[in-house]
């Protein structure tokens, strides 16, 4: 129902973000691929290559499997007392790992599991020889479980609270015990849900960069990711990175397309804790089980959170913050997070318009539909190549132009804007998607266009879901760390990289004090997302 | 109480507050009859059925099905089956599965239940549909099933919320003969809610007539029809 200007030039504009999205991606891994056959003789897949992709696939599946396990009781005991004290907040509590940049989240970690923490003092207290290490498999391990849980709950939950009322009824009705409820009801649901969470986490797991760099160590506990990232800027071995960085691809182009065979779980769709009536586990034993499974989630849930807080607090914070290294980090970031954000949701919204007018044709033809397909098609392509493999390809390519380090900012934004598009995508085009349906018709039958059309109808009800894609978008590359390892030097110093390079540095306070500014400014801004997300109706 | 005998059911002094709204229900239901409740919608129709399900307890009064006081029970422990207007089946589960449920809900069978639950599936019209999931059936075939599952439980009293309010009118009459069928053959208490008149017509025995929260009419179907005087229930007749 766009007049036909407006469809042409929403066409274009597709177009346009096509090609760029494509050459984007697609130049880094033809880089890739010409690079290497520079080295024919010196292939870098050795046994040590070998051992890295096992030790990637080992941590991610080890990581998913208990991310899992652990969201299953979690979930069933949530889901079983609709009326548990602060069970919203408990819920709520479960995304703030999402928002979470993965840096301060480690540094939580590193506060409550490591050597000093509490939990290795509570098991020296016990009489226990060996403490828990944060660092290798088990840290790693931990940290993802930490991150990934409450993700898999949070889609558990979904599944059970979108059951009809009646189920739990009828269950009641027919005298149903817990585990005849749990075989009839639950499992069959969750059954629903898991495969798509274990494989969305795998894939996360599987790509995970800065958590693996941070509690890795050593080549024992490294993935693809973190050793491309090693060997193409600490021991400047391109065969070698190369060689990671392509394997990297196949890897992650085998999850997906593992992972487009599992049903559909949008993300995006979480549990929102509304109270199921319930009429069963009244039991004492249930009681008892489904309340300290929940607080044993919240106390791991929220002890890194609080260390993150306490030991935020307790270190120089007020000079750190007022520190000149830190305000210039602090702009540097604002600015390579803004701009990201914004290229992002313009990229995502020139794509939705695109394909919103493809749709609209009665009979498309056949071009069309491709084009919208492959628009469609544009998130998987931006996972296919994860961040430090397009890193890698275009340092390469820039080394040939000139000095890496004159483009790293265009190319931190570039990379950051890709890495936030799909879920940008995912929150911008349904909203779009189900405005146009809605006011379509009656906004040409007005002649309503242009900008007064963008001002009077679209901005009043897209306004919403543009500010929770901006501010997703902008937490997303405040926290990154991965574009500024591959591209970082001593004139450019954001936030993440700040952090990490005190942690490098052992000036642990400064950590502390930065971990928590982090943690907090990306925590607002998911707040905005999701305020304005439960305002909807 | 054994399985298969009448019960009427007593509400006496019943007393409920769900939030702004509050509920108050003195009536008696008789044993073998259908019943219908009926209202405008919020009025209060479903929450009586709960209190007889056992979905909602009661703050003050007793709920007495066939003599037994009920009030505490647990809903799986009340002479009462239960059929919703929707979702009534598990849709992961075949219909043998969903109606075995209501023999043990651990599905725990003997052969005589197997054979139990064959001739129901047979008896409403769906013989032979045992492996089939609630899915492949139309609207009409899945609350069938739910009758048949019903029919295996064979408690004394069955509860209709708006059994037939998802399905097409012709299908709905079709329904209505089954129930009716049905009826004749056990002899059950019925207490069923709907909103539709010509169900009241063609089914109900006796009328509850439910406004803001209390019972105001209760008694014979041609008396409730001749209703002219009360505001509310010829207001309800005319628009129905």
């Amino acid at each position: 129902m766009l007049t036909q200007a407006e469809a042409r030039r929403a066409l274009a504009g597709g177009i346009v973000a096509l090609t760029l999205v494509i050459a984007i991606t697609a130049l880094p891994v033809l880089a890739l691929l010409a690079f290497a056959s520079r080295f024919p003789e010196n292939s870098g897949f050795d046994a040590y290559t070998f051992s890295l992709l096992r030790f990637t696939l080992l941590q991610a599946v080890l990581s998913t499997l208990l991310s899992i396990l652990i969201a299953i009781p979690v979930t069933l005991a949530l889901c079983r007392r609709p009326h548990f004290p602060g069970r919203l907040w408990i819920i709520r509590l479960m995304a703030v790992p999402m928002g979470l940049p993965v840096l301060a989240g480690a540094l939580g970690l590193i506060t409550v599991f490591g050597r000093q923490g509490i939990v290795n003092q509570a098991l020296l207290a016990l009489g226990l020889e060996q403490p828990l290490s944060i660092y290798g498999l088990t840290g790693i391990l931990i940290a993802h479980v930490f991150f990934n849980f409450p993700l898999a709950c949070r889609l558990m939950i979904a599944v059970l609270e979108g059951l009809p009322q009646e189920y739990w009824r009828l269950g009641a009705s027919l005298g149903m015990r817990s585990w005849s409820i749990f075989r009839f009801i639950e499992l069959p649901a969750l059954l629903r849900a898991i495969p798509g969470a274990a494989g969305l986490i795998f894939m996360l797991c599987a790509t995970s960069f800065t958590l693996v760099l941070v509690l890795g160590g050593g080549p024992a506990a490294t993935t693809l990711e973190v050793a491309i990232y090693q060997s193409l800027r600490l021991d400047f071995d391109p065969a070698r990175a190369i060689a990671m960085a392509l394997l990297q691809i196949l890897v992650t182009a085998c999850i997906l397309a593992l992972l487009s065979r599992l049903p559909a779980n949008d993300p995006m769709n979480m549990g929102e804790g509304r109270r199921i009536s319930r009429m069963d586990g009244q039991s004492w034993p249930a009681r008892i089980w489904d309340t300290g499974v929940i607080m044993c989630a919240c106390l791991f849930l929220s002890l890194p959170l609080l260390a993150i807080a306490w030991a935020g607090l307790r270190s120089n914070f007020l000079e750190i913050v007022t520190s000149a290294i830190f305000l210039q980090a602090l702009s540097t970031s604002l600015a390579i997070a803004m701009l990201s954000a914004f290229a992002c949701v313009l990229l995502a919204l020139v794509i939705a318009f695109a394909r919103q007018v493809v749709a609209e044709r009665r009979a498309p033809p056949r071009s069309a539909r491709i084009f919208s397909a492959s628009l469609g098609s544009l998130s998987s392509l931006v996972l296919l190549v994860p961040p430090v493999v397009l890193g890698t390809g275009w340092f390469l390519i820039l080394r040939e132009i000139g000095e890496v380090s004159r483009f790293s900012i265009p190319i931190i934004i570039v990379i950051n804007m890709l890495m936030a598009l799909p879920f940008v995508m995912r929150v911008l085009q349904p909203a779009l998607q189900s405005h146009r349906a809605r006011t379509a018709r009656l906004v040409a039958s007005l002649g309503i266009t242009g900008f007064s059309r963008w001002r009077i109808v679209d901005w009043r009800v897209l306004g919403q879901p543009l500010a929770m894609a901006f501010s997703f978008a902008m937490a997303l590359s405040l926290g990154d760390l991965g574009a500024v390892a591959m591209f970082g030097s001593q004139d450019l110093v954001t936030l993440p990289w700040l952090l990490y390079s005190s942690l490098g540095s052992y000036r642990s306070h400064d950590a502390d004090s930065l971990a928590l500014i982090l943690g907090l400014i990306c925590l607002g801004l998911t707040l905005i997302g999701t305020a304005e997300r439960e305002m909807r109706p | 109480m054994k399985d298969g005998q009448k019960a009427d059911i007593l509400l006496r002094e019943v007393r409920l507050a769900l939030g702004e709204q509050r509920f108050h229900f003195d009536c008696s239901i008789g044993e073998g009859l259908i019943t219908a409740i009926t209202g405008r919608s919020g009025s209060g129709k479903s929450t009586l059925l709960n209190l007889v399900a056992g979905f909602e307890a009661p703050q003050q009064g007793r709920i007495v099905i066939g003599g037994q006081d009920v009030t505490e029970l647990h809903p799986s422990e009340r002479p009462v089956s239960l059929v919703f207007q929707d979702n009534n089946l598990f849709t992961h589960l075949d219909l043998f599965t969903n109606i075995a449920l209501g023999i043990s809900p651990s599905l725990r069978l003997a052969k005589e239940d197997r054979r139990n639950v064959s001739a129901a599936l047979e008896r409403v019209g769906l013989g032979g549909f045992e492996t089939r999931k609630p899915g492949t059936l139309s609207g009409g075939e899945r609350q069938r099933a739910a009758f048949a599952r019903a029919l295996v439980r064979r408690r004394p009293v069955l509860l209709l919320d708006e059994p037939f309010a998802a399905l097409d009118p012709a299908l709905r009459s079709t329904m209505a003969d089954l129930l009716l069928e049905l009826h004749r053959d056990d002899g059950t208490t019925i207490l069923m809610v709907t909103h539709d008149l010509e169900e009241v017509r063609r089914l109900a025995d006796e009328v509850l007539f439910v406004e803001e929260g209390r019972i105001s009419f209760a008694g014979k179907r041609d008396d409730f029809l001749a209703q002219e005087t009360s505001g509310a229930i010829s207001e309800f007749l005319r628009r129905s």
